[in-house]
């Protein structure tokens, strides 16, 4: 600390290395090709499989329905009318109109047959009370031909495009729908078809069918009893109180499950994506890493004269690192910019959503639907940036240090 | 090329060890890791194509025009067993075996279910299906199996009953008629699919013909191909065999289960987008090398020139050198990549959450890399192309060399 340009400003060091930086141009503007693509890269894919990931959460959700289901312990093994339950009541009643449910109903969902003139089909039946289930999953908003039921002793039934395509029946036509009360009596009678419906998952479209929940109870002799409660929260990722005092509410003998003791492959999905995400960054910053060492090992090389100089002069080992580490700054933070404005004037216009329906029945196994949404997330662009920056500096002191261990004479001396 | 040429390029190289090492390694890091993934991914799609294949679909069907999108009763192949026999003793083949399928609510004593019934010939349809073979309680159908039915392990739950219990059975037949049986349970089988084990009950094919009053006529014959890449030429076989006869199409499993090749696809684009950057990431680091040293050998190259060498001796040289990196990045890349592969498909490797999905696509808890000659040296081999591409622009560089200003030249 005695003699020479140790105390450089912070000002001087950052012209200086900036300079150092676009010496050699071409050699920089490879770097930052590189770097940009990278950052591209890791930002773009990340959004593009959220959007999937989300994709198959809601619709997976939608699909459940409800984030929170209550029904007979012995239902979900064996979905038949004799595990029904009875219509929420007292205590559990209280619980689910309270302000924080976002919305509930009540269901009933039975195997049922279907008949038309000409074919014959195994369906979900759902009795459904239709206000608050359209709350739940918005099927009213789904029915293209004719109309959703109306009120809870609706006679009507509303089928799927599919179903009724394969039952080679339409709007207004009758069909059969058979299956059977507590006492395993066959339950049939005859329903107009008032409305169709078309999923966003076709598959859907050929199971499930809906009536009313009152006309289901009196074909069904259950009297006023459910199959299931479904209830909603405002953001399915985070229910965990909602779900703790409907618990509390609910009683003993029957069972309750959040949505993601129901679907394991949904909350599994979740995990592995935000693992995913981050390995792919790593992979990407480490591909890209050799390319930065080799550009900054390369940078001091041709330098080595010029840093024997000035350490000759009295800067000290520190200050080279210093001014090393900084253009490596320079560089990524160049790159970043550009990665990032990449990224993003290439995910937003896709924001509206990509069709990718050429493999709809294959993106229909894994539960996405055929039009993509890229969800791109603040926190995985600054996942990208922060691991960029960090690693990129961290791997820049391998050549910095190098750098300010040459021994001034020998690097002087070199050609 | 000659031999000075070779150990010039190769002493050229050694110059800078360092930068050259750091490329060569970027080329190790990508190859070990796309010989990786690109096996996980070949194996997972084999496995994927048989587990959801060999259950039940078959690698081919002949069906009726028009019954795979719309399966109507009345879409039947005539004479459907004399056919089949026909066509297994042209082909020579037991894996082809004659179905017909209907709908019907079946009922226990204390519940009904809706579901798909298959009427099958109990002798053939273990050739084509692993279903037979997952009987976990009594046996599968045999010859002369009349009024005799083998249900999924959950349908068997669902309907209450046990082996020896009867089940009715009530349908249409092919001409709109009621039909109607009455049936024992011989066999309940668990494939692990619920959904298989659910929804599907098996009876012969000729009990089948009679209670659905199908005559003599099934729906499909379905035909195992003894591995997947034989599948295009045995469709052909068949399809010269059935030629001329009015409205019978034959359709490979890509048709049968198009969400599995979709799902394969889907896949493989998201993967090959990955690989694709990280190729491209290679090349870079490439480019940058060669064109650095490019530069800075501008003197050298200029003396050289001056001596009589052309711009397209040098531009060789240097794609000679890049050849070389290429070659032992890929080399060491393919070994380190064939090591850890070939280390996991052995033992097998899951990652968390994995189980779940796996479940999806029939796959099992672990996953086994395929080790091929393909899925060694695909990858590795479209980098280095990348990296010999990438070398094209330094090396065009040395045609604007002028060998005066270049001996100048600091």
């Amino acid at each position: 600390m005695n003699t020479g340009v140790f105390n450089i400003p912070f000002k001087a060091m950052l012209t200086l290395s900036w300079r150092n930086l676009w010496r050699n141009y071409r050699r920089t503007l490879i770097m930052l090709a590189a770097i940009s693509m990278a950052v591209w890269a890791m930002i773009f894919m990340t959004a593009i499989m959220r959007g999937m990931v989300d994709d198959m959460l809601h619709q997976g959700v939608a699909n459940l329905p409800g984030h929170i289901q209550i029904h007979h312990p012995g239902f979900r093994d064996d979905p038949s009318v004799v595990n029904s339950i009875d219509a929420p009541g007292g205590e559990l009643l209280a619980a689910l109109n309270d302000s924080q449910t976002k919305s509930w109903t009540s269901r009933i969902k039975v195997p049922a047959v279907i008949s038309s003139e000409r074919d014959t089909r195994g369906i979900s039946l759902l009795g459904v009370e239709p206000e608050s289930e359209n709350r739940i999953t918005g099927i009213a908003e789904q029915v293209v031909e004719g109309r959703f039921l109306e009120g809870d002793d609706d006679r009507g039934v509303v089928i799927g495009l599919k179903l009724a395509e394969r039952l080679e029946t339409r709007l207004g036509k009758r069909v059969v729908i058979m299956s059977q009360d507590p006492d395993n009596n066959i339950a049939d009678r005859g329903f107009r078809i008032v409305g169709l419906y078309k999923a966003r998952l076709e598959a859907l479209e050929e199971v499930n069918v809906y009536a009313a929940r009152g006309t289901l109870q009196k074909l069904l002799k259950i009297g006023d009893q459910v199959s299931e409660i479904a209830i909603i929260d405002k953001d399915f990722r985070d229910i965990e109180s909602l779900y703790a005092k409907i618990k509390a509410a609910t009683p003993d003998n029957l069972e309750i499950r959040a949505w993601y003791e129901l679907d394991s492959y949904l909350s599994s999905m979740l995990n592995v994506m935000d693992g995913f995400v981050l390995i792919w960054i790593i992979i990407i910053f480490l591909a890209l890493s050799f390319g930065l060492v080799n550009t900054l090992m390369m940078a001091v090389f041709e330098r080595r004269r010029e840093i024997g100089l000035i350490q000759a002069l009295g800067m000290r080992p520190g200050m080279i690192v210093y001014q090393i580490l900084l253009e490596s700054l320079l560089l990524l933070l160049i790159g970043l910019s550009i990665g990032n404005a990449l990224a993003l004037a290439t995910v937003l216009p896709l924001e509206s959503g990509l069709d990718i329906s050429s493999v709809a029945e294959g993106l229909a196994m894994i539960g996405a639907g055929s039009v993509l949404y890229p969800n791109l997330r603040l926190d995985d662009m600054i996942l990208a940036n922060v691991v960029v920056i960090m690693l990129g500096t961290l791997t820049s002191i391998l050549p910095a240090w190098h750098a300010a261990r040459l021994d001034p004479v020998q690097a002087i001396n070199s050609t | 090329m000659s031999n000075i040429a070779l150990r010039l390029a190769w002493r050229n190289l050694w110059r800078y060890p360092r930068r050259t090492w750091l490329t060569v390694g970027a080329m190790i890091f990508s190859n070990s890791l796309l010989v990786f993934s690109i096996s996980l991914q070949f194996g997972s799609y084999e496995m994927m194509i048989n587990n959801t294949l060999q259950a039940f679909t078959g690698h081919i069907q002949v069906q009726r025009e028009g019954y795979l999108d719309d399966p109507k009763m009345r879409y039947v192949l005539p004479d459907i067993t004399a056919m089949a026999d026909r066509l297994r003793s042209s082909l020579d083949s037991n894996q082809i075996a004659a179905r017909a399928a209907g709908f019907a609510l079946v009922s226990s004593n204390d519940r009904s279910y809706g579901l798909q019934i298959l009427g099958v010939e109990p002798e053939f349809e273990p050739f084509v299906s692993t279903i037979p073979g997952l009987i976990k309680q009594g046996r599968y159908l045999d010859k002369d199996s009349d009024e005799e039915i083998v249900i999924g392990s959950v349908l068997a739950r669902n309907l209450k009953v046990k082996l020896g219990d009867e089940v009715t059975f009530l349908g249409s037949g092919r001409d709109d008629s009621f039909a109607a049986g009455v049936a024992r349970v011989v066999g309940i089988f668990e494939t692990g699919s619920a959904d298989l084990d659910r929804s599907m009950a098996q009876v012969s094919l000729a009990y089948f013909q009679d209670a659905f009053t199908m005559g003599g006529s099934g729906h499909s014959i379905t035909l195992r191909a003894a591995t997947i890449d034989e599948v295009p030429m045995l469709k052909q076989r068949v399809k010269t065999l059935i030629a001329g006869r009015d409205k019978l199409v034959v359709l490979d499993w890509e048709v049968l289960q198009p969400g599995l090749k979709q799902a394969i696809q889907a896949d493989m684009t998201s993967a090959w987008f990955m690989y694709g950057v990280l190729i491209i990431l290679v090349a870079f680091s490439v480019l940058n090398t060669q064109l650095m040293s490019v530069l800075e050998r501008t003197r050298e190259f200029g003396t050289m020139m001056a001596l009589g060498l052309k711009p397209s001796n040098l531009a060789r040289l240097v794609m000679t050198e890049t050849f070389m990196m290429a070659s032992l990045g890929l080399a060491i890349g393919v070994f380190i990549g064939y090591l850890i592969t070939a280390y996991l498909s052995v033992v097998g490797f899951s990652y968390p959450g994995m189980e779940e999905m796996a479940d999806k696509f029939n796959l099992p808890d672990r996953m086994y890399p395929n080790v091929s000659l393909l899925s060694l040296t695909l990858g590795p081999g479209i980098v280095a192309i990348g990296c010999l591409l990438a070398a094209i622009y330094p090396a065009l560089r040395l045609y604007l060399l002028l060998p005066i200003e270049a001996m100048r030249a600091v």
